[in-house]
């Protein structure tokens, strides 16, 4: 795919890691509902269990795909002068690349 | 493009569209204190209790209610424009339609968790 197409793509990973987000989601809420967390060790029992782990290690990754390209459409259909619209997407890049670092960071600990 | 909000007369469809980027920007202002509340919930026994009190607060109540409606009215909308991609409920009727029970959805879920938080 050339550079000029990236437009579709992220139309379509904005919509694949939707469906991935609401799946997960609603997996977390029945959880939630079935066997509530009730200590530090019940919670980090949910993230230490290798199916879960890795299912909220893949929805931070599309969390962070999906607020990148959603933030950016936002800031680019209302933000025109090139130079306030750069600073912006750099802001977003880095709090959305900081959050994933720091939570990959605890998540590979807990899963380790 | 004519984009100046105060002189746009919104249908209900427009309205639902701008609360699903509304909510959307919320939510991404929300990832880095949630990823950071999750990392110290993660943290040991002594973090998970910090956030669990942190939580417990009143004013952190309300904008996790805030958050919550946002989540339901972005999550609702979503599906809504998904469904809308594959060419259903694409007419004007039913996406009036569709987009009342969205927003009807959305603020169901905050009285939800509002009986919830109480």
């Amino acid at each position: 795919m050339n550079r000029r197409a990236y437009g579709l793509r992220d139309w379509l990973l904005q919509r694949i890691s939707a469906v991935y987000l609401a799946l997960y989601l609603l997996l977390f809420l029945a959880a939630v509902i079935i066997a509530p967390p009730h200590s530090y060790k019940d919670w980090r029992g949910w993230m230490a269990g290798p199916w879960f782990g890795m299912a909220t290690v893949l929805f931070f990754i599309a969390l962070l795909i999906h607020a990148w390209v959603g933030v950016r459409d936002v800031i680019m259909d209302y933000v025109h002068p090139v130079a306030v619209r750069l600073l912006l997407l750099s802001l977003v890049a880095g709090v959305l690349l900081g959050s994933l670092f720091g939570v990959m960071a605890t998540l590979a600990e807990v899963l380790a | 493009m004519f984009l100046d909000l105060k002189r746009i007369h919104l249908p209900v469809m427009a309205v639902l569209s701008l609360g699903h980027r509304m909510t959307g920007v919320l939510m991404f202002l929300a990832i880095p204190f949630s990823a950071y509340l999750f990392n110290l919930s993660l943290s040991g026994p002594q973090g998970y209790a910090a956030v669990l009190s942190l939580l417990q607060q009143s004013g952190v109540r309300v904008l996790l209610i805030l958050l919550l409606w946002s989540l339901a009215h972005h999550f609702f909308a979503g599906i809504r424009f998904l469904l809308i991609d594959f060419d259903i409920g694409v007419d004007l009727y039913r996406g009036r339609r569709s987009a009342w029970v969205v927003i009807a959805a959305g603020v169901l879920t905050l009285f939800t968790g509002v009986l919830l938080a109480l």
